[in-house]
């Protein structure tokens, strides 16, 4: 159960007041909702585990009326939520009793494309993959490619510093802007960075990348294009054991080749994507990978045919190299849909996030093994192998309080044990509420001081999405009492 | 900052020096092996604290892509070890040792502070891209470490990132952690003669806008008989560097002529020397600048330098990076800061005599509500002002 700030009585007395302010701030129509039946929507984000209304949601239209927006919160002392699409699986979005969620959603259009320099110019609400959308047709892509690409937002993968499966090759979304137009918490609008590749100065882009809504409201972003490849094509290998698949990662990264995604399922995994998408995965496989590479027709066979040599000395159950690209869809076509697979064996399940080196791999499937039956909860692994980023999929009962509350602390030990074989709480989903009372766990109170320091910098009254990343302990702004207080905790 | 220098031999050393200089309010000017002490403005310390004595590999798993080392530690120790098994240093940094006229090489923390990164910046990131973790020293002696030994880390703020670039007024970086990738196997190079730097720049958004993975797209204003010479690399394998090379060629044949350089190692050495800036021809008394505005305002910027007498330049990153040298003047600076602000772009002054150095804003000014954010970070992090006060802007 994770225990949110105390709520301001002074803020919840004053609600009519806030909500008249900001209804001046975003006039016309659709610009603030506080109807309660209409705040339902805003309550919860891809954590649904945990909900909580808002005081108020301000949908603004232009960096104006976010920047009015910001100056009503700031100088009412309310707390704010940025908000794109809500599909943060930490709970990065979820809100406050006392705060109002501002909702980027109505900033969607695309400003700019420029193909000569490779970039386009985006509103903070416009879609991942609607980048890609927008500028396809000339044969170029925007490179991070989360798996929720139609839903979620620019801006939010901005702040989250999101991934997908191409990161291998292409980088996060950090490796792929150039500038961002945001707003402080005070109501000012500034701009970091550029259509330039190197500003000068101290790198706010880079800081602000992946800060989770706790530094500024980012408005508008500044993102690369790249021209795609000719074409791109996968295989698939499946083996007799977690270990020998990670060796042949391991032997596949050692010979210089470094694909554009190397995806690895454990067993429960590859069994619940097959049943969901036929998409004829080896059932009798202990971990199978699916290898793509890119370039000509050519250079796919070239390089298929050398990562098949190297799969060969690992004495795989099968390897399938696809033929055309209806082929390689259908390879993905498991993977793809492994959310909707999990969630057809078991509702509800928490996706984690941690990420491990690679060497680490067998280890750690071996001990989340062990853990799966002291718990007596299933999870299946999928494993982002090239970059050591491990999703286990833990399956509980959403009805059953003590199921979820063991599947949050499985969550947490697998988390714990991340760190202590040398990697990190989250590669791409972002601390959220969710990790936020782990992160003594990875760093001192010394480093989380310094960090928060650095919060302070950009939001010293702790309006901007606190309760998220930071723990609240020893937080004045936030808590008064040491002591949980069970009825300040969002409802799980 | 010819003070005394200080070298602590370990991590916990450093500390103690740092505390004791916050202590007693006696600045440190913060360098590796000092090789780019002429950049940006002279830092206003009596003392100098080097991390040459930290040195060396601590971690590194081939495999895992991964390389740590102290911060001290040479540059080419670190791309001999990666060298040995068949990786290599992803940003491609400049050794801008004969720019400064340094004989020592660069040290990997300098680097870091500095942000500075080669031709491949185009297509595989910047310096800061690549740091996966760090170990510093806080202005008052503290120790911290941000992100880590994996290649994917969203774990709170990635403080990484502000130290990479903040040219040691922020921390002194003691231990850096690397993403490295296995060296290209083959590498050839695409040139495009053409009539003027505009066509180049053409020539290079051709082939960056091509499917070939293009890894550097640079301009030699005088690439022989006075033309400017576009050129292209492609790495990768052997098989896909030919094939890749030669439909680049194709591609980009009606815009001038071009040609393919296959030959590796006259490949390796033009890229070499285009990183290291040597096509620029700087005479030993011109100031540098380094200018980065969006790549087809390249010629643009190019044009305004050379109206104000500036005569000295090249440009890289597909057009988008402009190396200037020229008379180290106020006059002269101005010129170069107002062609980056007139594209809505950034200049450095790279190299330049302390006279000028200490009397020109070396970056641009940032505006207002960020400079207060960076007040407050800069008190956060080194509250007494004793590291490298000066060296960005004056009196901060
Ligand atoms: C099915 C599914 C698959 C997913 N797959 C991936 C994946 O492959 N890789 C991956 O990395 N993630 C993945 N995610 C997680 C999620 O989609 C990403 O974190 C995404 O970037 C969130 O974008 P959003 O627009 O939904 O942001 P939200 O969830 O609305 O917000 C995310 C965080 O950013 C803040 N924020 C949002 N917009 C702004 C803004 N404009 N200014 C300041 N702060 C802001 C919010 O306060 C919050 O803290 C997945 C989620 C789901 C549900």
């Amino acid at each position: 159960m994770i225990r949110l700030p105390d709520p301001k009585p002074e803020v919840l007395a004053r609600r009519e007041e806030i909500v008249s302010a900001l209804r001046r701030a975003v006039p016309g129509e659709g610009g603030v909702i506080s109807e309660p039946l209409r705040l339902k929507p805003y309550e919860t984000d891809g954590l649904s585990a945990y909900k909580q209304p808002p005081l108020a949601v301000a949908l603004p239209a232009s960096t104006e009326e976010v920047a009015a927006v910001l100056r009503v919160c700031h100088s009412m002392g309310v707390r704010v939520v940025p908000r794109g699409a809500g599909t943060s699986l930490s709970g990065g979005a979820l809100p406050l009793e006392d705060g109002v969620v501002l909702g980027l959603m109505r900033m969607n259009r695309v400003l700019e494309v420029d193909f000569d320099d490779r970039l386009a110019v985006v509103e903070a609400g416009v879609t991942n993959l609607a980048i890609t959308r927008e500028v396809e047709g000339e044969g170029f892509f925007y490179a991070p490619d989360p798996s929720s690409q139609l839903a979620c937002m620019i801006g939010g993968n901005v702040n989250m510093n999101s991934g997908g499966a191409h990161c291998l090759k292409y980088g996060v979304t950090a490796n792929n802007l150039l500038g961002l137009k945001a707003v402080t918490i005070e109501g000012e609008v500034f701009e970091v960075g550029g259509r330039h590749l190197d500003a000068a100065g101290y790198d706010w882009l880079g800081l602000l990348t992946g800060s989770e809504g706790q530094l500024a409201v980012v408005t508008e972003v500044t993102v690369r294009i790249l021209r795609g490849p000719e074409g791109a094509r996968a295989m698939l290998a499946a083996f007799k054991s977690n270990e020998i698949a990670g060796q042949a990662v391991d032997a596949i990264i050692g010979s210089g080749i470094i694909p554009v995604a190397l995806e690895f399922m454990d067993r429960p995994a590859i069994h619940a994507c097959e049943a969901f998408a036929k998409a004829g995965y080896p059932l009798d496989a202990e971990a199978m990978l699916i290898i793509e590479v890119e370039g000509s027709v050519a250079e796919q066979d070239m390089l298929l045919g050398r990562i098949k040599d190297i799969c060969e000395r690992f004495d795989p159950i099968s390897l399938k190299v696809a033929e055309t690209a209806e082929q390689s869809l259908a390879i993905w076509k498991g993977r793809k849909g492994a959310f909707g697979a999990v969630g057809r064996i078991s509702p509800d399940y928490l996706c984690m996030d941690g990420t491990i080196p690679t060497g680490e791999l067998p280890h750690v499937l071996r001990r989340i093994g062990e853990m799966s039956a002291e718990y007596g909860l299933q999870v299946a692994n999928i494993f982002h192998a090239g970059d050591g980023n491990l999703h286990p999929l833990i399956m509980f009962d959403a009805n059953d309080p003590a199921s979820f509350r063991k599947a949050e602390d499985f969550g947490a030990d697998i988390l714990k044990l991340c760190v202590e074989v040398g990697g990190c709480l989250t590669g791409e989903h972002g601390v959220g509420v969710e990790k936020r009372d782990l992160m003594n766990v990875q760093f001192t109170a010394g480093e989380l001081g310094l960090q928060r320091a650095v919060k302070a910098a950009f939001d010293p009254g702790w309006l901007l999405n606190p309760a998220k990343v930071f723990p609240l302990e020893g937080n004045a702004a936030l808590v008064s009492a040491p002591a949980a207080a069970p009825s300040r905790s969002a409802a799980a | 900052m010819s003070g005394a220098s200080i070298a602590p031999a370990s991590e916990e050393e450093l500390a103690e020096a740092v505390a004791e200089a916050a202590r007693s309010g006696q600045p440190l000017a913060v360098e590796g092996n000092g090789t780019k002490r002429a950049m940006l403005r002279p830092v206003q310390a009596a003392r100098t604290l080097s991390t040459r004595n930290l040195t060396g590999i601590t971690l590194y798993k081939p495999q895992e892509l991964i390389l740590s080392a102290r911060a001290g530690t040479p540059l080419p120790e670190i791309e001999a070890a990666l060298a040995e098994r068949g990786q290599h240093l992803i940003a491609e940094p400049p050794e801008p040792g004969p720019l400064f006229g340094a004989s020592e090489p660069a040290t990997l923390g300098g680097v870091v502070a500095t942000n500075l990164s080669g031709p491949r910046r185009i297509n595989a990131g910047a310096m800061r891209d690549h740091v996966m973790g760090i170990r510093a020293v806080t202005g008052t002696g503290e120790v911290f470490r941000s992100g880590g030994r994996v290649l994917k880390n969203v774990t709170g703020l990635d403080l990484c990132k502000l130290l990479a670039g903040s040219h040691g007024t922020l921390g002194v970086m003691t231990e850096i952690t690397l993403k490295v990738l296995p060296a290209p196997e083959a590498s050839a190079t695409v040139a495009v003669r053409v009539a003027d730097l505009a066509g180049g720049v053409r020539a290079l958004s051709a082939g960056l806008g091509a499917p070939y993975g293009v890894s550097g797209a640079a301009l030699l204003p005088d690439g022989g008989g006075g033309a400017p010479l576009a050129i292209l690399r492609i790495e990768d394998f052997a098989e896909s560097v030919s094939y890749r090379a030669g439909r680049l060629r194709d591609e980009l044949a009606g815009l001038g002529d071009a040609s393919v350089v296959d030959d590796a190692e006259q490949s390796r050495d033009l890229w070499r020397r285009v990183r290291d800036a040597e096509p620029l021809d700087a005479e030993p008394s011109d100031a540098v600048w380094r200018v980065s505005v969006r790549p087809t305002a390249g010629p643009a910027v190019a044009r305004a330098v050379r109206a104000a007498g500036l005569p000295r330049l090249m440009l890289d990153w597909g057009g988008g990076l402009v190396w200037i040298a020229g008379p180290p003047t106020a006059e002269a600076h101005a010129a170069v800061a107002a062609a980056a602000r007139a594209e809505g772009g950034a200049f450095t002054l790279f190299r330049a005599p302390d006279s000028l150095r200490a009397a020109v804003p070396v970056l641009p000014e940032e505006p207002a509500p960020l400079a207060a954010i960076g007040r407050r970070v800069k008190a956060a992090l080194d509250p007494a002002g004793v590291l490298n006060p000066g060296r960005m802007r004056a009196g901060a």
